[in-house]
């Protein structure tokens, strides 16, 4: 039950990109194709979790026994920034379609403010190795979900005539926001 | 390079959240009133100030290979520092910033500053770099605070001047992405005048 409950707060109502304002960089970014956005949700999915877990355990294990608590956002980037780069290795041999769609943002995950976001908040909110786990892989669901919605109102708002000062960025955020509140409409199920 | 034209850039001409899209998850995370956006800015501003400091100084002991890992190890020692002075003397403002505070660690804007310009220009050029682009974001996330902040309860830096509520949907969620999409057509339309 307590799995449902975080599984369900991460993906409709506390939605990592619309509630939380984390991973914007790449919501904005790579939003302009829905097979991109799909591509870089999995990505997404593999590097939060393996940080979680292993934010996890340098915390309990070495961070909190030494008191070391204060070196947390420091280990915490390397260990992300490390993972990213394997993340990149693998992809570019396993799939090179994908890695070149995702281009400078496989790299710039190092700087997704929603895997650290995410590493923090599993510390903070003081989950056990397994929520913690079940809490980063909703999160990344409701990642790809979000990016994935954008990415086909995107593809449709290509064939409207926008008003000239709205075009580009402008409408995309006003979409983003009628999104957002549409996700509003969530909050009270859990 | 002509220094005035250095510091006023980020401003209007290359603010790094209206023009350039960077730093959004602040911009919209911590805008809910004009107090706390410029809480951030000014936390932000300090940050990129000394990394720009540092990194300008280093650029070239630095290998070209490892630099990316060194200037977040250098940004992630001063968050670290904000983090902790912020929580010492502004608990308040601590509190309310929130997560926000390690995350400027990932904020794109302070390493693409580093990255871009810090590690190709002189000492006295980064600093005026740091300070303009650090006090051009501080501008853009006051201006957005206080946009929402007066659509959404009526007030500005506090002060109520309407009595009652406002349009709440402002100080939620989606109400930071419109602001923001307005607002970045607005600097559009500065800019192209």
């Amino acid at each position: 039950m307590e799995y449902i409950v975080i599984v369900l707060s991460a993906i409709l109502v506390n939605n990592i990109v619309l509630a939380q304002f984390l991973g914007l960089c790449p919501f904005f970014g790579v939003s302009s194709r829905i097979s991109t956005a799909a591509g870089m949700g999995g990505a997404v999915l593999f590097v939060m979790t393996v940080a979680a877990i292993v934010t996890y355990l340098i915390s309990h294990y070495i961070l909190i026994p030494f008191d070391l608590i204060y070196l947390r956002t420091i280990t915490y980037i390397l260990v992300i920034s490390s993972l990213v780069q394997m993340v990149e290795i693998i992809l570019k041999k396993v799939s090179p379609p994908l890695y070149q769609a995702l281009g400078i943002f496989l790299p710039l995950m190092t700087t997704n403010c929603a895997i650290l976001g995410v590493a923090i908040l599993v510390i903070q909110n003081e989950y056990t190795l397994m929520s913690g786990v079940v809490f980063a892989v909703a999160h990344s669901i409701g990642f790809t979900l979000a990016l994935v919605i954008l990415a086909g109102i995107r593809e449709q708002l290509e064939l409207v005539n926008v008003p000239e000062g709205m075009k580009g960025n402008p409408i995309i955020l006003v979409a983003a926001g009628l999104l957002a509140l549409a996700f509003m409409g969530f909050a009270g199920i859990v | 390079m002509d220094q005035a034209k250095n510091f006023t850039k980020g401003f209007i001409r290359e603010n790094p959240v209206f023009i350039l899209m960077l730093g959004l998850c602040p911009a919209l995370g911590t805008t809910t009133s004009a107090f706390n956006g410029m809480g951030m800015g000014l936390a932000t501003m300090f940050v990129v100030l000394m990394s720009n400091i540092v990194v300008s100084l280093i650029k070239n002991f630095v290998p070209n290979k490892v630099r990316i890992p060194c200037y977040i190890v250098i940004i992630a020692s001063f968050v670290t520092i904000v983090d902790l002075v912020m929580a010492g003397f502004m608990p308040a403002l601590h509190e309310q910033l929130g997560l926000f505070i390690p995350l400027i660690v990932v904020n794109c804007f302070v390493l693409g500053r580093a990255e871009a310009f810090a590690s190709k220009n002189t000492l006295l050029s980064s600093v005026i770099d740091g300070t303009g682009m650090g006090l051009g974001f501080t501008f853009a996330l006051t201006l957005l605070g206080a946009a929402r902040e007066i659509l959404g309860s009526n007030a500005i830096f506090g002060l109520q001047f309407i009595e009652g509520d406002g349009m709440l949907v402002f100080i939620l969620a989606p109400g930071a992405f419109i602001a923001l999409g307005y607002l970045i057509a607005l600097a559009n339309k500065l800019n192209k005048q």
